[in-house]
């Protein structure tokens, strides 16, 4: 038996802590993943502010600001612990921008806060709960009640650091023939903060995928049916409908398959259902541009597709390993 | 067999912290005056006393034997006297009745079974016999009988002995010295287990981060036929089922043994101990465990007798330099917490393991934002996020549909969660609940 020395110190039990396994937890947490979103939002905001200038710079801290606040102001009403520090309402703030036109008043960011925030999410319970994308809820409902200031588009100025004051349609608005392609690319088109620049949000979704953020089927898929449908109807009439580069490059199509469609909380949970979820988004879009009453239908796509995601995830539920089929007539 | 083997989806790439204690030989712990044998240390029925208080016993007598089929008879780590036959805090927290044994000093052998040298020409049936009556269980943690693996039901063929060397948890290093050390009995354990269950050839699983095991066993291998196969590192690799698939490609079906898929898996300790049953008549009474964790002056592999309290663990590893905010029985994944420094090495004790106050920052569960990560990570392929969501809302039925009893609660959905959502435990419960709703039923 070894004697006791002095030196040799033993942990005290009253101080161990008892929990169950496992005892190792891994690095990524709520506000990790949040912030890492808001880095890959990133080039599409520098995008957004050289060709829009300073008021893109305005719309985005607004909206953000606004979204804190009210996300903020809810907990103190309900008596819930403060929650903006996980960075959700950081990141819808500066998803809710993006959504918006340069020229948008500050009224309708204040507006889309609030809708977002409340309206879109803590009605339902806070983050994790919402069914609904909560910045789609803003857009969707700032269309409805200010259809003419949602569909009104500053014209880029790029390289000019000052509000301009032309507005433009969108190129899906434009007949065909009229849009160029490289600069749809690089984002010199009118449109919302960030459906500007392509290549931006093309950076932004590749950081998502690094980060393993985003489950890569739904953007495929979105973009993919998007492609096949328009394409296929600019075969039968190019006259009539646009080329499919057009209809990805332009509009909400990138935006929305690379940073709507894939919030975490409103996509299903499994690969599987992630490739069907990411199908209907793109072809709602589809039948929405090419034969609706909306140029666009990116937002409305999404936002049905959203509500879908329950039956989706009940209906690929998949079989655990060693799953065997059970034999006719067994339980 | 493929050379390549298949990887199993999920799974998830720990911090192994192997390092601490890898490049440590294996030491022989000193002998106590004092050993406390847990009673009952296998999976299945406890085994039955015969020994009393006061009784004198020699290094190696029964102290109990088994009680059935699904059990394991307990021998006496040394030499000494019958001191106590009392309940004590068992590793679990619930009392466990644990016989005290006062040393004489003398460890003088009781020589309980004759060794078996010709093993090659010896009926499977006495080898079988021996391994029972050695008390050896699954020494990776499982600790279910050994010989009720190698006794497969009529009907049932097997073609393929498997040994796990795969320790994929992380900071454990007991599999990997020894496999290093004693490469030659790994691979003779190999051998009489496949003469057991009338096989030519056994397989080795070992992971990829442990090359100078691999190696090791390489060399020796060849001796006795059995191959050595190299797996990806990849958490819990280790698992049974997991473990078969990779060798073998098969997948062992919900809520079935690998002996329905021609399997038998046993660690590779369990393979020494084997043969120190068979070769050298010695019965299961002393393992290799790894002492290990950053607050620990001296992090290590001790071969401990059956018996000796985790407080003369961590004097060997020279104590503390820090107090730890956990203290552990088995890894960081799978391990038991322990409140009392009273609980003793038993045989299927791989570690002992002291996690730091800054390796475990209390989390607060936040809601689940539905990312996936559980579901991409889960070896059973079940969804993790959706069962948690079905046991707050106590819907065990609902749970069970969505096949919680495939869970082999490997934890790597809790440890993947952002949201740090307690999801090991919400199964383990789901786990009890249906359990107990079953035998309700009747």
């Amino acid at each position: 038996m070894s004697e006791e020395t002095p030196t040799i110190q033993l942990p005290d039990p009253a101080k161990l802590v008892v929990s169950n396994s496992p005892h190792m937890r891994d690095k990524p947490t709520i506000s990790k993943i949040m912030f890492t979103v808001v880095v890959a939002m990133a080039p599409a905001c520098i995008a957004a502010v050289l060709f829009f200038g300073l008021a893109a710079i305005e719309v985005l801290l607004l909206c953000t600001l606004s979204c804190v606040v009210f996300e903020e102001g809810w907990n103190k009403l309900t008596k819930r612990p403060s929650t903006w520090k996980d960075g959700s309402a950081i990141l819808s703030g500066i998803l809710l921008g993006m959504n918006l036109n340069a020229g948008a008043p500050w009224w309708i960011c204040l507006l889309g806060g609030f809708l977002a925030m409340i309206l879109g999410k803590q009605l339902y319970g806070g983050l994790g709960y919402n069914p609904f994308n909560p910045v789609l809820v803003a857009r969707v409902g700032l269309l409805i009640g200010f259809p003419g200031i949602m569909t009104t588009w500053d014209k880029p100025a790029l390289g000019v650091f000052a509000v301009d004051g032309v507005t433009t349609a969108t190129p899906l608005g434009l007949a065909p023939g009229e849009t160029f392609i490289g600069d749809m690319l690089l984002g010199n088109v009118g449109g919302c903060l960030g459906e500007t620049s392509a290549v931006a949000l093309l950076i932004g979704g590749a950081i998502l995928l690094y980060f393993k953020l985003i489950k890569w089927e739904v953007p495929l898929s979105f973009i993919g049916t998007v492609f096949a449908i328009t394409g296929i109807m600019h075969l039968v009439d190019p006259t009539v409908y646009h080329s499919p580069f057009v209809h990805v490059l332009t509009g909400g199509v990138l935006l929305g398959a690379f940073f709507m469609a894939t919030d975490m909380v409103t996509s299903p949970m499994t690969h599987k259902g992630a490739w069907i979820f990411g199908f209907g988004c793109g072809l709602i879009t589809s039948l929405i541009r090419l034969w609706g009453s909306y140029p666009e239908g990116v937002s409305f796509a999404i936002l049905f597709m959203n509500a879908l995601v329950p039956l989706i995830d009940r209906s690929t539920i998949r079989k655990p390993f060693g799953f065997i089929t059970p034999a006719k007539g067994e339980a | 067999m493929s050379d390549k083997p298949r990887k199993f989806k999920g799974g998830v790439h720990p911090d192994d912290s192997k390092a601490l204690s890898s490049h440590k030989a294996i030491q022989e712990a000193p002998l106590l005056d004092c050993y406390k044998v847990i009673m009952h240390q296998n999976i299945g029925a406890p085994p039955e006393l015969v020994v009393k208080k006061g009784d004198v016993v020699k290094k190696g007598a029964l102290l109990a034997k088994a009680g059935g089929f699904v059990s394991v008879p307990l021998h006496a780590p040394t030499s000494g006297t019958v001191k106590s036959i009392d309940k004590i805090p068992g590793p679990t927290g619930i009392s466990v009745p644990c016989i005290e044994i006062t040393a004489d000093g003398e460890d003088e052998w009781a020589s309980p079974f004759e060794p078996i040298a010709d093993w090659k020409n010896a009926e499977p049936a006495v080898l079988k016999q021996r391994v029972w009556d050695a008390g050896i269980v699954g020494m990776g943690g499982a600790g279910f009988p050994a010989h009720v693996k190698l006794s497969p039901p009529e009907g049932k063929k097997i073609d393929t002995l498997i040994l796990n060397g795969a320790e994929c948890e992380p900071y454990l290093t007991a599999d990997h010295r020894l496999m290093l050390e004693q490469a030659e009995e790994v691979v003779l354990g190999a051998a009489i287990l496949a003469r057991i269950l009338g096989l030519k050839t056994a397989v080795i699983g070992v992971e990829n981060n442990k090359p100078d095991a691999i190696e090791a066993m390489n060399k020796v291998a060849g001796k006795h036929n059995i191959q050595v196969q190299a797996l990806p590192v990849n958490y819990p690799q280790g698992a049974e089922k997991q473990l078969i698939y990779a060798i073998t490609g098969r997948e062992v079906p919900v809520g079935k043994l690998p002996m329905d898929v021609g399997c038998v898996v046993q660690n590779v300790a369990s393979a020494v101990a084997v043969v120190d049953a068979v070769v050298k008549g010695i019965p299961s009474i002393e393992r290799v465990t790894t002492v290990t964790g950053k607050p620990l002056v001296n992090p290590g592999n001790w071969k401990f007798r059956i018996g000796t309290p985790i407080s003369k663990a961590l004097e060997l590893a020279g104590g503390i330099t820090e107090q730890p905010a956990k203290l552990l029985l088995g890894g960081p994944m799978m391990g038991i917490a322990q409140s009392s420094l009273n609980v003793t090495v038993m045989k299927n004790t791989s570690g002992i393991l002291l996690i730091s106050n800054d390796e475990v920052s209390q989390y607060t569960s936040e809601p689940c934002i539905r990312c996936g990560r559980c579901v991409d990570c889960c070896p059973m392929q079940i969804l993790p996020a959706t069962i948690s969501q079905a046991v707050e809302n106590k819907r065990f039925d609902w749970a069970e549909k969505l096949n919680v009893m495939a869970c082999i609660e490997c934890g790597s959905c809790s440890y993947s969660c952002p949201s740090h959502r307690p999801l090991n435990q919400q199964f383990k419960r789901a786990k009890v609940e249906i359990q107990a709703g079953l035998r309700k039923k009747g």
